[in-house]
């Protein structure tokens, strides 16, 4: 049995649909990256994964011993968080909430998990710091160090890399794999298609066209074709 | 001096308003950091006016005991403004300046159409300022007030967490499994009865004060979540001691005088913001 199994599924607001007829599996261990236009219901279909909204039509089903609250999460951004006073290690512990339950305080354990995290994406001696005084990469990795402390099975990402230099970038990509390679499941949505093609192991593609399979079948797919020549294009245009 | 305050001080009535007035501005300061970051700074105002409405309302029907009516009136409003989370369309900061305008061209409206021979002007004054004054509270009201500020505070700490949680990343606190409606309800319900109830006692002025200096102040020197909120916490108190002190000395009005020394405080605080953040805040 998969992780999550969607069955045409819809996702939108208010009776509107963004994306119909989506069809997708997500097994342990996979690397899923969801690639598309801007609009094109990227962050809604996570949304509706997460259960922030409900979906439209068809179903998910979670499955194989993974519980709702296993799933960690990394926003698009949120804008609340500009002028919050709030110390790193704060933020990092927040994701031990999904652990606590009805237990209002955080244990000793939960403590040592936010310190393990921390230590792991090498934000440990920031955790002292004022969050909105960080850098963007640093921020990114303080809400990854918060998602890892939800959850020891799927992460759920929606553009980790968006705003961030090419280095930090390339550092982010890296952090990632690693995390998937110790045996995380990745969602992550991304418009970087080259990045897409280079980690993830199964592609979904949504827009007016759906394609759900292999990074392989999807470079065969006219989908997936079209979808990354016009990309190509866009860099070069950078490039140029 | 000294002679005069200890004279003062050993009175019941000044005794009474220190309780209250350093409760309220515990429990006030505590939700404040919360309100401020939720951008409902202006709550107290807007609720003031919903009482106003509500006022109008119980006048027009005739009801002698309007209590009845503006408590839970007030309380209901309180609730709907705040549970709207970070989902919503309409953000804070609208939602409290609609419903606020909005009950207060109503009540207005009522009081024209249908004339009855009470103190308009007078029951909008104390709406604003505190119909009971701070300095002649009964010992009911003390005892009231005594209590719910022990819940309040039991219910903060208690739920610190959560709060923090889902006053950052209510998106994120909901995905993970917290049940941040269930919170935002309930940080709403608190909030509401203890500006209503600090509304009735000191006034809406006071109120919006007492829950936007604080936070404010410990923002500007401070950068995490506990230490805005322990430090706000002390400074309102402290604030409002200094505030009713000042006021039975200098013969000042005292919530005007509280006001005026959160203002003051808040002053020196963001200059010595601007100075140890080296002015790039
Ligand atoms: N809260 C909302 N209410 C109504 N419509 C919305 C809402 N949020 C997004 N939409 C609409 O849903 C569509 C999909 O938005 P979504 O954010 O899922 O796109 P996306 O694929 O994540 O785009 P991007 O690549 O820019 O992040 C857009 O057309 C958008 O206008
Ligand atoms: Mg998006």
């Amino acid at each position: 049995m998969s992780y999550i199994q969607a069955r045409n599924l819809s996702v939108g607001y208010e009776g509107e649909a963004v994306g119909e007829q989506i069809n997708f599996t997500v097994d342990p261990g996979d690397y899923l990256c969801i690639v598309g236009e801007n609009g094109s219901g990227k962050s809604t279909l996570m949304k509706t994964i997460l259960n922030l909204q409900k979906p439209l039509g068809g179903e998910i089903i979670i499955g194989d011993g993974l519980k709702k609250n296993e799933i960690g999460y990394l926003p698009q951004q949120t804008p609340v968080q500009k002028d919050f006073p709030a110390s790193v290690e704060e933020i990092v512990l927040s994701g031990c909430q999904a652990r606590c339950g009805l237990r209002p305080f955080y244990n000793k354990e939960d403590k040592a998990l936010a310190q393990e995290n921390m230590e792991k994406l090498g934000i440990d001696f920031l955790k002292k710091r004022c969050y909105r005084d960080l850098s963007g990469g640093q921020q990114q990795r303080v809400l990854l160090a918060r998602a890892l402390c939800a959850t020891r099975k799927i992460l759920l990402l929606d553009e980790p890399v968006s705003g961030l230099d090419p280095k930090v970038t390339a550092e982010m990509y890296e952090l990632i794999r690693n995390l998937n390679k110790e045996g995380i499941t990745i969602i992550m949505i991304s418009h970087d298609i080259s990045a897409a093609l280079t980690y993830a192991n199964r592609i979904l593609h949504i827009g007016e066209n759906i394609f759900f399979g292999t990074k392989e079948e999807y470079l065969n797919s006219n989908v997936g074709r079209a979808f990354v020549i016009s990309h190509e294009k866009e860099g070069e245009d950078h490039v140029g | 001096m000294l002679d005069k305050l200890a004279l003062y001080l050993s009175k019941p009535f000044v005794q009474n308003a220190l309780i209250v007035g350093v409760l309220i501005a515990l429990c006030a300061s505590l939700l404040g950091v919360t309100l401020v970051l939720k951008r409902f700074s202006f709550i107290g105002d807007g609720l003031s006016h919903v009482a106003f409405g509500a006022m109008a309302v119980a006048m027009v029907i005739g009801l002698t005991n309007d209590m009845l009516l503006i408590l839970p009136v007030t309380v209901v409003c309180a609730i709907l403004l705040l549970r709207t989370g970070q989902n919503t369309k309409i953000k804070g900061d609208a939602a409290v300046a609609m419903i606020s305008v909005g009950a207060l061209a109503f009540g207005y409206l009522l009081m024209n159409i249908f004339p009855t021979s009470g103190n308009i002007s007078g029951d909008v004054c104390s709406t604003l300022f505190g119909s009971t004054a701070i300095l002649t509270l009964s010992k009911t009201e003390v005892w009231i007030c005594i209590a719910l500020s022990l819940l309040v505070v039991v219910f903060f700490i208690f739920f610190y967490n959560k709060i923090f949680a889902v006053t950052f990343d209510e998106n994120f606190a909901r995905a993970v499994g917290t049940r941040a409606g269930t919170y935002n309800f309930l940080i709403a319900l608190v909030i509401a009865v203890i500006i209503v109830l600090a509304m009735k006692l000191v006034g809406s002025l006071l109120i919006s004060a007492l829950v936007i200096f604080p936070a404010l102040s410990a923002m500007r020197l401070f950068r995490s979540f506990k230490k805005v909120t322990v430090f706000s916490g002390i400074l309102s108190v402290v604030c409002s001691v200094a505030g009713i002190l000042i006021s039975i000395l200098a013969e000042t009005p005292v919530g005007s005088t509280i006001v005026a020394v959160d203002v003051v405080v808040f002053g020196i605080c963001w200059l010595i913001g601007l100075i140890t953040t080296g002015g790039n805040k």
